[in-house]
């Protein structure tokens, strides 16, 4: 062969690979549409915010459908933990940036990339052990909404802390020397110059642990009790709609299943929202 | 004056909440380890890596969890691996910036990446099981992993790739070699960091799965006996064992603390890595 149809040869090869890699996406979103279409043809859109509770059925007729107190599980504690990890993880990359001595930061930078690697189960696992059991002390039954945040925040803050790490260094290092050239302090010039100019790359970084927070499972089906119901106080147990997905596929059946791939389909409209937005912020439109 | 002091006196409390919240992290990192060893670490020992699960998990055992384990990571990267690397390869070396194929691409990986495991899950068991007739099986596991590590093992190979000087495609050229032959001989071997930490970090991900192999491998602890077979990975056999099996906690705790020493060295090498190689070969360039 010669050197240009091996070329060429390369070229589409290379091009079916990222075809391929690229098609994954489509056809998630197609077989979840596929497999969620008869929920949808049988019971409708609406039916799964209006029914009276959730008692799925293989037949949609025979079940009702309710979603919204999964939705709101999901809400709460995909709140919570924002709410939580996001100060501590912004506070996490400035403890690198500014305060820590050089060699800690380096340990400290490492400690939470290995506090990232840790799978959802383990820290299910703890949570299950050690903090439902410490919860259930002060107000029974401990598998509650607090669990889940708890859990939650620990599981998403290397994401936001990284984010916010790498945020911060991209800071310019003029602004730096203009704000020690006005004497600021070191509160001063973080509050006042460093986490305003490095407000996009933060953005990004809550976005992102937004969608950890939803898509996040395991984790969260061990310590919240599962209990279908909206939450009324912080001790009440909860499901997310993640957690309903892994708790009733293993017997669903009919549409009951296909009820579950429209949760499904949900997280991942949810997911592209959240994708979408950081590509916004990304291009530095919300910046200035 | 009193303004200088309360700035100082706000400096000396942002000081103080920076600290504290450097000290939390820490804590409950170390309070985490500190329960998984003080529960777990006795009860690992040879027989316990390689014996089968007894009664359901309460004794024995999770030697074949671990071949389980080792055949899906094995499957996902013989199939990640070659697609991941391809994909890299056009991305970084094969399409101008601003080419639609490029940019649909990475959009759609960005996606990817986000997808929510359990919808990886639900994915993986309406494709890979039912509709191409794999069942709960190692090779659904495997092949569902796959998908979930792609973007990770992308992102990192395609950075090895442009860590690359652009010295080295001017000489392949001017040595008038073909760009296969460039690739083959001068820009892998010189990207090759990239792919490692990028496999690396793939397997890691995979380990740490658990949602997505639920409905994708299934739940049988049994020795596998080929692709097709069920298999347990370890994830789902502290998951198992912690939610389903009374007694279980004690043989749980133990397979997580396996599981967080083998992340905790896969991980812990692929930044080792990544720091030396690629940082290096940039700061070079």
């Amino acid at each position: 062969m010669s050197h240009s149809t091996k070329d060429a040869l390369l070229a589409w090869v290379l091009r079916a690979c990222a075809v391929a890699a690229g098609l994954i996406v489509v056809l998630i979103v197609v077989f979840l549409c596929l497999e969620a279409a008869p929920a949808l043809r049988n019971a409708g859109w609406a039916r799964f915010f209006t029914d009276p509770s959730w008692h799925p059925n293989r037949r949609a007729a025979d079940g009702t459908f309710n979603l919204t107190p999964m939705l709101w599980g999901t809400f709460f504690a995909m709140t919570g933990a924002v709410l939580v990890a996001t100060p501590l993880g912004v506070l996490s990359a400035a403890f690198l940036h500014f305060y820590a001595p050089k060699g800690l930061a380096v340990y400290y930078r490492r400690l939470i990339e290995l506090l990232a690697g840790i799978p959802s189960v383990v820290y299910g696992f703890w949570g299950l052990v050690t903090l439902v059991p410490l919860i259930n002390r002060v107000h029974p039954p401990g598998a509650s909404l607090l669990a889940g945040i708890a859990i939650l925040s620990i599981m998403i803050l290397p994401t936001i802390a990284l984010m916010a790490d790498a945020a911060l260094a991209n800071v310019p290092r003029a602004y730096l020397h203009g704000a020690a050239a006005l004497g600021l302090s070191r509160w001063g010039t973080l509050r006042g110059v460093v986490l305003p100019a490095a407000r996009s790359g933060l953005f990004t970084g809550v976005i992102l642990e937004t969608g950890r927070a939803i898509g996040e499972t395991m984790a969260i089906l061990m310590v919240c009790g599962n209990v279908v119901q909206t939450p009324r106080s912080l001790f009440d147990p909860i499901r997310t709609l993640t957690a309903n997905i892994a708790l009733e596929m293993a017997y669903a059946m009919g549409d009951h299943r296909s009820a579950l791939f429209v949760s499904g389909l949900m997280l991942m409209g949810q997911i592209v929202l959240l994708v979408a937005a950081a590509e916004y912020i990304g291009r530095g439109r919300v910046h200035g | 004056m009193a303004d200088a002091r309360a700035a100082r006196a706000a400096d000396a409390a942002a000081a103080a909440l920076v600290w504290s919240s450097a000290v939390l992290v820490t804590g409950v990192f170390a309070w985490v380890l500190f329960d998984l060893v003080r529960l777990g670490a006795g009860q690992i020992d040879w027989a316990f890596l390689t014996g089968e699960p007894e009664d359901f998990g309460r004794g024995g055992g999770i030697g074949t969890i671990l071949v389980s384990t080792g055949l899906i990571l094995g499957v996902c990267m013989a199939v990640a691996a070659p697609l991941g690397l391809g994909t890299a390869v056009l991305l970084a070396e094969f399409t101008p910036d601003g080419s639609l194929l490029g940019l649909l691409v990475r959009r759609s990986l960005d996606v990817l990446a986000g997808v929510p495991s359990i919808v990886f899950g639900l994915f993986g068991n309406a494709f890979f099981c039912v509709y191409l007739g794999m069942g709960f099986s190692i090779l659904s596991g495997g092949l569902t992993s796959a998908c979930m590590v792609l973007p990770i093992l992308i992102r990192s190979t395609e950075e090895g790739f442009r860590s690359v000087p652009d010295e080295y495609r001017m000489g392949a050229a001017a040595l008038g070699m073909s760009r296969a032959a460039a690739l083959r001989h001068i820009l892998l071997p010189a990207a090759s960091p990239g792919l490692v930490v990028g496999l690396t970090l793939g397997i890691g991900r995979a380990l740490a799965e658990t949602a997505a192999l639920i409905f994708t491998s299934g739940y049988v602890a049994r020795m596998p006996e080929s692709l097709f077979d069920s298999g347990r990975a370890l994830s789902l056999h502290i998951y198992d064992l912690s939610m389903n099996v009374s007694g279980g906690d004690p043989r749980a705790c133990a397979t997580a603390l396996v599981l967080v020493a083998l992340l905790l060295a896969i991980n812990g090498s692929a930044s080792w890595m990544a720091e030396r190689w690629l940082h290096r070969k940039v700061s070079e360039a």
